[in-house]
């Protein structure tokens, strides 16, 4: 397919701008003219509806196919939440409105208060801060809350304590804070190992991070003696909330021990993401971290009215420009009112549901390093495959072919020829079955025929992209 | 190039020998199996001293980021610049041209935390099971 550069013709246009009536002279000081034309593709309306429109038939979605993306949480994103988001009187906003009269907005910040206390709620602790703008930056804020909190007590703190089964953003974020990464192994059960935490656990800890369940989907049942350990040396317990899906209604983070929580409210909580994004990662805390949060909060007055509020001198400050991905909020909190308590709760237990017939179906055909039950996601290794030269990246072309996006492979990293499955709620048993046969399919292919999977996908424009040039050798610009 | 009963060998997978006193450093077969295309080595620095076990390079590949740990102490002597511009180095040859590193060792009794061939050759077949 051409880009849409390649499609640009001299002289062609798609719109035409209506003169200006009001007389004006450009005085844009001459530094900042251009010396150049501007390299815009000259293409007609018709030319751009269907340059982009064939692009969207390229593309691959949840709204068109299976994606059971592990530790992604590639669930529907239910189109009401669009309707929401679309209301004038929340998408007209401007952002800047809140400085000017706090009268004009009453509705926005009604929105912002109110997902505070259903987050809170949910995952069991006291404020929330809506401002990240995606999980990793949920993390760091975390990590910077860990640290004012260190800071504002004298503690001298040199690391935090990550599993090694922990998503990469959790090291890259306490890396960016300031902080060394002491990293503690997986034991054979398949959780966090104890007695290493307890040998690594010192006054130097400021604090763990720690994915719940974890990127295995198993959920550690000693989470409470975890927490004891680090509190013990004044650390504080972080909940990665990647896999929330697997728990909200059922479990509370808050509850577990954990004083910093974030969430990904484009998994869990149903808003686009995997470039149909933007995300956003609220980050909550327990009452006595909360005059760190960052600024700005919104504010409840005795008349019912609310406000922003600046006045936090303990805070971290801005994080983010202005209050974070509003319509993103917006679509989660419309999505969370709609399925209320008792839904969330439903979801959450057809996620796990769901991962735990797929384990099941898939048993026979793939080693499954740790088998328990599992939580919202399962994961098997390759490892039977690889031995007939079939790897998890083969098994994953396989599925395009079929009309399914491929699994997490090759992560978590503890799991050789990872294939990291999580079909979560939104899956029918049916659209399980062809997922499971798929499956199933590839295994027997792997068995019979392996040979056969090295020139797969067939199906698509681009069979099998040269990965190592992609990341040697970047060219993000066509005109370079 | 010494011969392959020549080397010792880590937990995580890095091997080294010993040259006239100078040790030479590398990932083994295991790992740059484990890791994929290589798209990119952080070497350590000429002039650094490092401790055995603790880290001293990383590389990085399709699928994944990985430390690299010394197998013993000491001083780096030279690095293998080449894996700069051809990372892949370590996937095609990782027991000769892929060398990561060459160490003075600070202490040569620290061999004795190191597996033989044979040993690691034992290692490999637990870790399959």
């Amino acid at each position: 397919m051409q880009l849409i550069f390649e499609k640009s013709r001299p002289g062609r246009c798609g719109f035409s701008i209506t003169r200006c009536d009001v007389g004006q002279e450009a005085k844009i000081p001459s530094p900042y003219l251009r010396k150049k034309e501007c390299l815009w593709p000259e293409v007609s309306e018709l030319d751009v509806v269907r340059h982009f429109t064939q692009l969207s038939q390229r593309n691959f979605s949840v709204d068109t196919n299976i994606y059971p993306l592990g530790s992604c949480t590639m669930k529907y994103n239910p189109k009401f939440t669009e309707k929401a988001a679309g209301i004038r009187g929340f998408a007209d906003l401007h952002p800047l409105l809140p400085q000017l009269d706090h009268s004009l907005v009453q509705g926005a910040l009604e929105v912002l208060y109110h997902m505070d206390r259903l987050l809170s709620e949910i995952t069991g602790m006291d404020h929330f801060t809506l401002q990240p703008l995606a999980g990793a930056h949920g993390e760091l804020t975390g990590v910077m809350l860990m640290a004012a909190y260190h800071r504002s007590k004298g503690n001298k703190k040199t690391h935090i304590i990550i599993p090694d089964a922990a998503h990469g953003t959790n090291p890259a974020s306490a890396a960016i804070a300031g902080y060394d990464i002491v990293t503690i192994p997986t034991d054979k059960k398949g959780v966090l190992d104890l007695e290493a935490l307890k040998k690594h656990v010192n006054s130097q800890t400021a604090g763990l991070m720690l994915t719940c369940p974890n990127t295995l989907g198993l959920f550690d049942s000693d989470v409470d003696k975890i927490a004891a350990i680090i509190h013990d040396v004044d650390g504080l317990v972080y909940y990665d909330g990647a896999n929330l899906n697997a728990m909200m209604g059922r479990a509370r983070p808050g509850d577990l021990g954990f004083d910093i929580v974030h969430v990904n409210l484009h998994k869990t909580f149903a808003t686009p993401h995997g470039g149909g994004g933007p995300g956003s990662g609220p980050v909550g805390v327990k009452e006595h971290l909360s005059r760190f949060l960052p600024i700005s909060r919104v504010i409840k007055a005795r008349n019912g009215s609310y406000a922003l509020d600046y006045d936090y001198p303990d805070s971290i400050g801005y994080i983010a420009s202005f209050y974070g991905n509003f319509g993103v909020i917006l679509k989660a909190y419309a999505y969370i009112l709609m399925l209320g308590k008792e839904g969330l709760k439903e979801a959450s237990e057809h996620a796990v549901l769901n991962a735990n017939y797929i384990m099941e179906k898939l048993k026979a055909y793939y080693d499954l390093p740790f088998d328990r039950r599992c939580m919202h996601e399962c994961v098997f290794s390759a490892s039977r495959q690889e031995k007939k030269g079939v790897h998890a990246v083969d098994i994953a072309k396989f599925l395009i072919d079929q009309g399914i996006h491929p699994p997490t492979i090759y992560f978590p990293l503890i799991v050789k020829e990872a294939l990291m499955i999580e079909p979560t709620e939104t899956e029918s048993k049916a659209e399980l079955d062809i997922l499971a046969q798929a499956l199933i399919a590839a295994a027997q292919l792997a068995d019979d025929d392996p040979a056969r999977f090295k020139d797969l996908p067939k199906t698509m424009p681009i069979s099998r992209p040269d990965e190592v040039k992609a990341a040697k050798d970047i060219r993000c610009n066509f005109f370079a | 190039m010494a011969n392959q009963e020549e080397y010792f060998f880590t937990k995580e997978h890095e091997w080294v020998y010993f040259e006239d006193n100078v040790a030479v450093v590398g990932v083994a077969e295991y790992a740059q199996n484990a890791l994929g295309d290589i798209t990119y080595v952080e070497l350590p620095e000429v002039g650094e001293d490092v401790e055995q076990f603790e880290q001293f390079a990383s590389v990085e590949s399709v699928k994944a980021a990985s430390d690299i740990f010394a197998p013993i102490s000491g001083k780096i002597m030279e690095v293998n610049k080449k894996l700069e511009a051809s990372p892949e180095l370590i996937n095609k040859s990782c027991y000769e041209k892929g060398w990561i590193a060459k160490i003075q060792p600070a202490d040569l009794n620290e061999k004795n935390n190191l597996m033989s061939q044979e040993e690691y050759t034992q290692f490999l077949e637990g870790l399959d099971t």
